[in-house]
């Protein structure tokens, strides 16, 4: 897809309703409304002036209604995602009752017919008053098929005229031809041997009244998948404090927009995402990045909408408000994720496409098998064992074997911090057999800050090279040179302009800085300029070792010293590698720094592996060879700077703030610094792929053995036939189990 | 009476065959605008079958009557689409089919079902 953009209902006649602030008088109700209906597209607009709201009917984007009202002199913002939230919990809840309803009732007659026919309480069809309450009988069946099954046989019929076939089909065709054929014994008796003139009204009616029972069930355990996507919408909160005319008044959330100074007190919600511009404090992150240490905010940090303010009180300037919020992209992202399929479930549905025409061919089949060669009477045997055949076939839970298991399982990954952006992603983070870590910022901090500053004897004192390094990577944005440059500052050290700057991709700077030339970077810059690096080389050799990146300087030609440069290891980083080596998975670290540096963090943190002095664009094809060699590579960075390697394994995991645009460039993002995310990530995924796996395999199962035994192939052996009400209940039951099982999996723990 | 009912069993099956898999499936409509309205209810997509030009903005209105969970998602394979669809309000699936080819999109069970042809088109 090139473009993709997605609106809710903006056909025709469509109602939309507004927040409208500023509104204070009659006349402000009048200039709104008169505002709303000079749109064109718009049919009717109403301002309720007590809520503040302004009902809309017409064909018009909602920005197009956003801005006409801010032209007119007031604030308007759009609140229908909350109605529709709303509406959609409402929706739900009306049909599990409307179900419950159904259920009550055709349970309740179905008791009953049963009873009469159990008990013989009615007259034989033999005699006028028999034909009549059996005829009662089958009206009530007739309610029981309507009011509790109606939409089985619209919907079969619908899909009928479409050339489909589903679960409809398969329940109005069984319970449609139970009730017409025992109608007809009931009408015509005596066009029937006796023997054949067995009733099937009771079979019709549970049969209904099971898959009511059945469907309601499902609902509610379905309802309890999307307790994610519920627990991350609980986040937002509903108003924000916004400094307007100098004063601070609470205004829904809606209302706000990009610009508004926004007050956030102790314990409050932050509303939006933005930067703050006064005060500081300390902010909890966890809910959306499963990191439980608070973390400071002072002006110029950003802060997310849905954290929680901890301790002091700031003001910010928001940024980005509704559907444009961290916290708004991470639901649809988890939403959209939900809705992906594995390759996994690709078998099951290609079955489901072609389930129910085979299902009625197998039902005819039987009927024919039963007519050539079963006992008499032969209609008997027909009718149990094809309606059997046909009800106890269930499309449903073959269907929903894979996306509620994938629904509950990303549901679970991002509670913690773990974001899934598509299916495959997740089937196959669990199958991965290699996993590549960068080093800085993945394994490490990310945050270099100068250790050691070792001048040449007799060349330049320690704090002039300082200074002329920091004064050469002033120009550049690499975050070894923002180490030197802070270093430098801290030091309050003046740098001088640079009069030229040059930087060579993976090597390092090359300037002229205060007249002079100088290098700064790695040996290999050193080697390729002539530079002499042997009074250089113990020292190289003993920060290495240590674990510090070191960066040479060369002075006109001549060696000046070098710079010792740490990024402190992560203090999970160990036990997040020990735990994916533990999951069977070979750890491999990717960096740039030389192999002294490289070897001295690869054995703090025991991978498995390293890869050292890797160029920028060599990261892919490192990967690349891996892939070739039959792994099945993950790979993990912070999400710009990797993006060909993230985007060339089999899963690219970027770790990061979840606020940037690593949202975007990987299968699945880290919203924490944590290591361990790839870990749970592995795991959540081997565990939704066991528990699709397990439902596939009960569907299949279910399905494979069912139809037989309703079709009757134990009846040669045993003479036992499966009555199709105890197919019926059990059609019900199997969609409700596998919905139960892949709900297991929120109590999972990675 | 042996040979009719089985000649009608057989003719029976050989319907359900032709009926489901065989024949033209479904209404089909090609979009003559940007827009083409889709009802979700009683088990299908009503047109089922929409054909498309490649590299043509093209928006999917759906419209779902049905209020059975069943209804609730539309999921384009091969396409990265998919929606959560309200009930009894219009939604708008708004996109650019770049590659020509058959696609389905069913629901979540994929039980309702439709089919997105997409006819190559010079790139604009």
């Amino acid at each position: 897809m090139e473009h993709k953009t997605e609106t809710s209902g903006s056909e025709a006649k469509t109602t939309r309703r507004l927040h409208v602030t500023d509104i204070s008088c009659a006349g402000c109700v009048e200039t709104v409304e008169k505002t709303l209906r000079s749109v064109p597209g718009v049919s009717d607009a109403q301002v309720n002036f007590a809520e503040r709201t302004a009902t809309v009917t017409g064909n018009v984007s909602p920005d197009v209604l956003v801005t006409a009202v801010g032209k007119a002199g007031y604030t308007a913002s759009l609140l229908e995602d909350e109605d529709a939230e709303a509406e959609k919990e409402n929706a739900e809840l009306r049909h599990y009752r409307k179900l419950l309803r159904q259920t009550t009732v055709s349970g309740v007659i179905s008791v009953l017919i049963l009873a009469v026919s159990m008990f013989h309480l009615l007259p034989s069809l033999d005699s006028a008053s028999g034909r009549i309450s059996w005829g009662t009988v089958s009206l009530l069946t007739l309610f029981v098929l309507a009011y509790g099954g109606g939409r089985f046989f619209t919907g079969a019929l619908k899909s009928f005229r479409n050339h489909n076939a589903n679960m409809d089909t398969l329940i109005a065709v069984g319970t449609g031809v139970a009730w017409v054929y025992s109608t007809f014994v009931v009408l015509f008796p005596d066009s029937l041997a006796e023997v054949a003139r067995h009733l099937y009204f009771e079979t019709a009616a549970l049969i209904i009244a099971f898959i009511d029972l059945g469907s309601a069930l499902e609902m509610r355990a379905r309802g309890m998948t999307s307790q994610a996507i519920k627990r991350l919408m609980g986040l937002r909160p509903r108003t924000a404090r916004v400094v307007r005319g100098g004063e601070e008044v609470d205004i829904p959330i809606g209302l706000v927009i990009p610009g508004d100074v926004v007050r956030v007190r102790p314990g409050e919600k932050i509303p939006v995402d933005g930067e703050v511009v006064e005060g500081s404090s300390h902010v909890d992150e966890s809910m959306l990045t499963g990191e439980p240490i608070p973390v400071e905010k002072k002006k110029g940090d950003t802060v997310v909408g849905g954290t929680i303010n901890k301790t002091g009180s700031f003001l910010f300037r928001a940024d980005r408000v509704g559907k444009d919020t961290a916290l708004a992209r991470i639901i649809d992202m988890v939403r959209k994720a939900q809705n992906a399929k594995p390759e996994i479930g690709r078998l099951a549905d290609k079955v489901s496409g072609i389930f129910v025409p085979t299902v009625l061919i197998i039902a005819v089949v039987t009927m024919l098998v039963w007519f050539n060669f079963g006992p008499s009477p032969h209609i008997t045997y027909i009718l149990v064992t094809t309606m059997a055949v046909l009800i106890i076939a269930c499309p449903c839970a073959l269907g929903l074997a894979t996306p509620i298991s994938v629904m509950v399982g990303v549901g679970k990954a991002a509670e913690y911090g773990v974001l899934i952006r598509k299916g495959d992603a997740l089937q196959q983070a669990g199958q991965l057999t290699t996993i590549v870590l960068d080093k800085t910022g993945t394994i490490t901090e990310g945050k270099p800050v100068v250790t050691s500053v070792e001048p040449v004897p007799g060349a330049l004192s320690g704090d002039e090279l300082l200074a002329l390094a920091a004064g050469v990577e002033s120009g550049s944005e690499h975050p070894l040179a923002q180490a030197v440059v802070e270093a430098a500052r801290a030091k309050n050290m003046e740098l001088k302009t640079v009069e030229s700057f040059e930087a060579v991709s993976g090597h390092g700077v090359r300037a002229v800085y205060d007249g002079n030339t100088v290098l700064v970077g790695n040996r290999k810059l050193m080697d390729e300029n002539g530079i002499d690096t042997g009074p250089m080389i113990e020292a190289w050799e003993r920060l290495s070792k240590k674990g510090q990146t070191v960066v040479f300087t060369a002075l006109n030609g001549t060696p000046a010293g070098l710079l010792g440069i740490s990024d402190p290891v992560k203090p999970d980083s160990k036990e997040a590698v020990a735990r994916l080596r533990g999951q069977g998975i070979k750890v491999i670290m990717l960096t740039g720094d030389n192999s002294l540096t490289a070897r001295s963090v690869a054995e703090q943190v025991g991978v498995d592996d390293f890869i050292a002095e890797v160029l920028p664009e060599d990261k892919a094809r490192e990967i690349s060879r891996l892939r070739e060699k039959g792994e099945k590579v993950g790979m993990v960075g912070d999400g710009i700077n990797d993006a060909p390697a993230l985007a060339g394994a089999d899963v690219g995991f970027a770790i990061g703030t979840g606020t940037d645009v690593a949202i975007e460039s990987a299968d699945i993002t880290l919203m924490r610094g944590s290591l361990h995310g790839v870990a749970d990530a592995v795991s959540i995924s081997k565990a939704t792929v066991r528990n699709i796996k397990e439902n596939l395999f009960g569907a299949f199962a279910y399905n494979t053995l069912a139809i037989p035994v309703a079709a009757g192939i134990l009846f040669p052996f045993t003479g036992l036939l499966l009555n199709p009400v105890i197919a019926g209940a059990a059609m019900a039951l199997s969609s409700v189990t596998v919905v139960t099982n892949a709900n297991r999996l929120r109590w999972y723990r990675p | 009476m042996n040979i009719i009912v089985n000649v009608l069993g057989l003719i029976l099956a050989a319907f359900i065959v032709w009926w489901f898999w065989i024949s033209k499936r479904g209404t089909e409509t090609r979009a003559g605008g940007d827009t083409i309205g889709i009802v979700v209810d009683g088990g299908v997509y009503t047109p089922a079958v929409i054909r498309v030009a490649a590299w043509r903005p093209v928006t999917l209105r759906f419209l779902r009557k049905d209020s059975s969970p069943c209804a609730e998602k539309v999921i384009f394979s091969g396409l990265d689409l998919s929606a959560d669809l309200p009930v009894g309000k219009p939604y708008d699936l708004s996109f650019v089919p770049e590659k020509a080819g058959e696609y389905d999109f069913t629901c979540q069970m994929a039980m309702y079902r439709g089919r997105l042809i997409v006819e190559e088109n010079t790139k604009p």
